[in-house]
């Protein structure tokens, strides 16, 4: 059952990251990788990290993915035009991003140990709150300071200068 | 159950699909996009570790690598809502002089 539904949630999420790159049109391509974010939500609660999968959905597809969906409308993006498409990319980047892809994959597969792993204790959110709020409190309290900073760069960044317009 | 090297292996996969899509798009949302399908794809294999090694510390990592994403997609998408002020286009290749 645990197998049938990895396989199932992998080929989803493979099918939205292909369906991310085919997509002409960036909206598309939003909500495609919306799919990805979902299915990998479902492969986190088959790891049993019930924490993250709720983050995954609340933060990244809820919060991340709308902020895209709202700037993709905001700017009325149409479909990407197609210019003089830089060959280099495609001659290049292609077998480059394959031999990637192919290396990580057969590393893991040649060292990788086929162990099914050590079980994590029934509920891990307890425990990992525990370890987040007592030895990772000072990290935890600058990422605070983090997404201040990153709000006010958003901010000074989009605000329209005066006299324009 | 499911051998953790098969979690690595999607995840491997999937950051090499998000390589392809950030070399071949040619948009800048889509690029960008692309780059948090890179940043999924290194948590899963977090999480997978986390779980095939009985610590709990890969899943912190994550979360913390959720707060980097948003901070960075907010500050991101501010300097592409920039770029499309300026330059009235999203193609990448129209953004290649520091000068308009």
């Amino acid at each position: 059952m645990t197998t049938l539904l990895f396989f199932a949630l992998a080929a989803i999420a493979v099918a939205g990251a292909v369906s991310l790159i085919l997509q002409k049109h960036p909206i598309h391509s939003a909500l495609s990788l919306i799919v990805v974010m979902v299915a990998l939500a479902g492969l986190y609660l088959l790891l049993g990290a019930e924490f993250i999968s709720a983050v995954q959905i609340i933060v990244y597809a809820g919060a991340i993915m709308v902020l895209f969906i709202f700037v993709i409308m905001l700017l009325n993006a149409g479909e990407e035009e197609r210019t003089n498409f830089s060959k280099m990319a495609a001659y290049v980047g292609l077998p480059l991003a394959a031999i990637l892809g192919a290396g990580l994959v057969y590393w893991v597969a040649h060292e990788g140990s086929n162990a099914p792993g050590v079980p994590l204790a029934e509920s891990a959110t307890r425990p990992l709150a525990m370890l987040l709020f007592q030895d990772y409190l000072f990290p935890f309290e600058l990422t605070s300071i983090l997404i201040l900073v990153a709000i006010l760069g958003a901010v000074v960044l989009a605000q329209r200068e005066k006299g324009e317009e | 159950m499911v051998p953790f090297s098969y979690y690595v292996v999607l995840s491997a996969v999937l950051f090499g699909l998000g390589v392809i899509g950030f070399l071949f798009k040619r948009n800048i949302i889509t690029m960008f996009m692309s780059i948090e399908l890179m940043l999924n794809a290194v948590n899963l294999a977090f999480v997978a570790f986390s779980r095939a090694l009985g610590q709990l510390q890969g899943q912190v990592f994550v979360f913390f690598v959720i707060v980097v994403a948003a901070a960075e997609a907010a500050v991101g998408l501010a300097i592409v809502i920039l770029i499309a002020r300026n330059r009235k286009s999203l193609n990448i290749e129209r953004v290649d002089l520091l000068k308009l």
